[in-house]
C-alpha cells in the first residue's frame, strides 16, 4: 500500500524530507509512526504527537487506506 | 476566511476593516510580537511553519466557537509564517462587539485556542548560533512523560488538552 507522508518542523528536519511516497505494510497511524522512527530516527515518542490523515485530525488506530495523506504533528507553538 | 496565514506583514489598518459593522461600539486586538529572548535565550529571529490545510480548519472552528460561545459581531486571526525579525507581528486577532466585555473574552479566548490547538511551529534561532523549535506553553509545564508508555492516552480525540512536551529538537548550527 502506497501513502503520502507529509512532515513539518521538527520531523521534516529529522526526515530529511518535507514528503513522501512511502510503500508500507503498516496498517495504522501507530504502525506506520514506528516505521518511520526506526528509519528515521524520530526523537518524539507518539505520546508527544498528534496525527492527521486526508487533513483532519485522526486516531492513531484508524485503519490507514492507499492514498492515504498523513502527517505527524509535534508539539504546537504559534502565536 | 476568518483565519488565515501570510507569508507579508500583517496588514492591520486593513485588515480590521472587516470587522467593521454599525451596530459594533468598538473592537479589541491582540498582537502577538517576536521577543527578544525565552527562557533564559537570547532570540535573533524565529522562523514559523504551519500545516496550512489543517491549520487553517482549525482556526475556523476556532473563530466559530468564540462566535458561538460570546456574543460578538466579527472575529478574524492573521497568522505570519516565514522568517520573523524581533518586533515583528507575528500573530493579529481583532474582535468586534456590542459591548466590550465580550470582545476581551473572545479575543482572549482565540488567542489561547490557537496557541495550543492550530498546526503552527516556531523555531528560535538564538544570539548563540543555537536553535529549537518551541514547545506548546501550556504543556511546557507538565512533567514529561516516559517514552514507550503505551499509545493509548495519545490524542485519541484529536482535541485533547493534554500534551507532553518535553525539550524536543534541540539543535546546533555552531
Amino acid at each position: 500500500m502506497q501513502l503520502k507522508i507529509q512532515y513539518y518542523a521538527l520531523m521534516r528536519e529529522q526526515a530529511g524530507r518535507s514528503e513522501e511516497m512511502l510503500d508500507t505494510c503498516a496498517v495504522t497511524p501507530a504502525d506506520l509512526y514506528g516505521e518511520l522512527t526506526t528509519r528515521y530516527g524520530f526523537t518524539l515518542a507518539p505520546e508527544q504527537l498528534k496525527v492527521a490523515v486526508n487533513n483532519e485530525f485522526s486516531d492513531w488506530t484508524r485503519p490507514l487506506a492507499a492514498g492515504d495523506a498523513v502527517v505527524f504533528i509535534p508539539p504546537v507553538a504559534g502565536g | 476566511m476568518r483565519f488565515r496565514f501570510t507569508q507579508a506583514a500583517i496588514d492591520v489598518t486593513k485588515a480590521r476593516l472587516e470587522l467593521l459593522d454599525s451596530g459594533a461600539g468598538g473592537y479589541v486586538s491582540f498582537e502577538g510580537w517576536v521577543r527578544d529572548h525565552n527562557e533564559g535565550q537570547e532570540v535573533v529571529r524565529l522562523e514559523y511553519e504551519a500545516f496550512q490545510e489543517l491549520a487553517v480548519k482549525e482556526g475556523e472552528q476556532i473563530i466559530a466557537e468564540a462566535l458561538g460561545r460570546f456574543p460578538v459581531k466579527h472575529a478574524l486571526c492573521i497568522h505570519r509564517v516565514g522568517t520573523l525579525a524581533l518586533s515583528e507581528r507575528a500573530v493579529w486577532v481583532g474582535v468586534s462587539s456590542v459591548h466590550r466585555g465580550e470582545a476581551f473574552d473572545a479575543c482572549r479566548f482565540i488567542i489561547d485556542e490557537v496557541k495550543h490547538r492550530v498546526p503552527i511551529w516556531k523555531k528560535e534561532h538564538y544570539r548563540n548560533g543555537d536553535s529549537g523549535w518551541v514547545n506548546c506553553e501550556r504543556c511546557a509545564a507538565a512533567p514529561g512523560i516516559a517514552r514507550g508508555a503505551a499509545l493509548k492516552h495519545a490524542h485519541d480525540d484529536g482535541r485533547s488538552r493534554e500534551h507532553h512536551h518535553e525539550p524536543a529538537g534541540s539543535t546546533s548550527q555552531k
